[in-house]
């Protein structure tokens, strides 16, 4: 893929508020591929009683990084936003630990981009959860 | 027959509210976003009021999907907790002290959470309501819709399954 368009997505990721407001990074990205990686932080708990994260921070991450797939596969021309978006939580993320995740754009159309996801912590042979989503395919 | 005295509006009030809020204002997640709930009698309405940490496409601007999904299943996961909790509060089996002092109730687990999403989220408040359509002893499943300035015109909704705590837990 063009160096320009992962440039581009970076950008655009790395501009993006409520992204910057959990400190998520873009860890990679290629063709119709993308990883990202959330710290983890107290102000995300979702059980205060174990310190796991809630699931909606863990959604947040897997559509921007769905999203930045979809953006940054050779036939999407621009920018996307999400038509529907399904996450099944396997696991509690184990507190302390980030939540890493890596999407893919496997098949694209003219109109419609195809994404999955997987989620992991620490330990890479059990996902804490794994998304499902369409997104737009804009400008062309 | 002599009936019971319904107990003062004040003190039911107070009951349910201190209930709610000690549900909600427990979860950092809930305060990060700035959820809040309305209550009218056992009905609740999530209100998300807008910030600029929520936003997710800045050209447009648009509420980020992620913070719509989290606002969605806070809703759902407060709605169906508070379903289960409403004969346990009403009756006096929760008691206030304990739920004031951070003793929650264990929440329901989300198994599942599919979000559509209809059109952009604006600059702007977003409201949400939940509907349980079905609790069983293990399993739930709960749909929301979200909307912004008119109730008809939603502007996500979403469908999810969760398990239910236990009751010995």
């Amino acid at each position: 893929m063009e160096p320009d368009k992962a440039k581009m997505a970076e950008h655009f990721i790395n501009a993006i508020p409520h992204c910057k407001a959990l400190n998520m990074r873009l860890t990679g990205i290629g063709a119709g591929q993308a990883e990202m990686e959330l710290p983890y932080d107290k102000r995300i708990v979702g059980d205060p009683e174990t310190g796991v994260l809630h699931g909606g921070a863990v959604s947040a991450l897997m559509d921007t990084c769905c999203g930045a797939a979809a953006m940054c596969h050779p036939s999407s021309p621009s920018g996307t936003a999400t038509i529907d978006l399904r996450i099944d939580y396997m696991r509690a993320a184990m507190p302390g630990q980030n939540v890493r995740t890596k999407a893919e754009c496997y098949h694209i159309t003219r109109s419609v981009a195809f994404v999955r996801a997987t989620a992991y912590d620490d330990d890479d042979s059990r996902p804490v959860a794994t998304a499902t989503g369409a997104f737009t395919v804009q400008g062309k | 027959m002599a009936r019971t005295r319904p107990e003062p509006v004040q003190v039911v009030k107070q009951r349910r509210d201190a209930a709610m809020s000690a549900l909600v204002h427990g979860v950092p997640y809930i305060n990060f976003l700035g959820i809040e709930f309305e209550r009218r009698g056992d009905e609740l309405t999530a209100i998300l009021p807008f910030d600029d940490k929520l936003i997710g496409n800045p050209l447009l601007p648009a509420i980020h999907g992620g913070v719509t999904a989290g606002f969605l299943e806070t809703t759902a996961v407060i709605g169906l907790a508070w379903s289960g909790l409403w004969d346990d509060i009403e009756s006096g089996r929760i008691s206030l002290e304990s739920l004031t002092e951070g003793h929650l109730p264990r929440l329901p687990k989300t198994i599942d959470f599919t979000v559509d999403y209809l059109r952009s989220g604006l600059p702007r408040d977003a409201y949400a309501r939940a509907r349980v359509n079905r609790s069983g002893r293990r399993y739930a499943s709960v749909h929301v819709e979200a909307w912004q300035d008119q109730r008809e015109v939603l502007f996500a909704q979403a469908t999810g399954h969760f398990l239910m705590p236990s009751k010995d837990e």
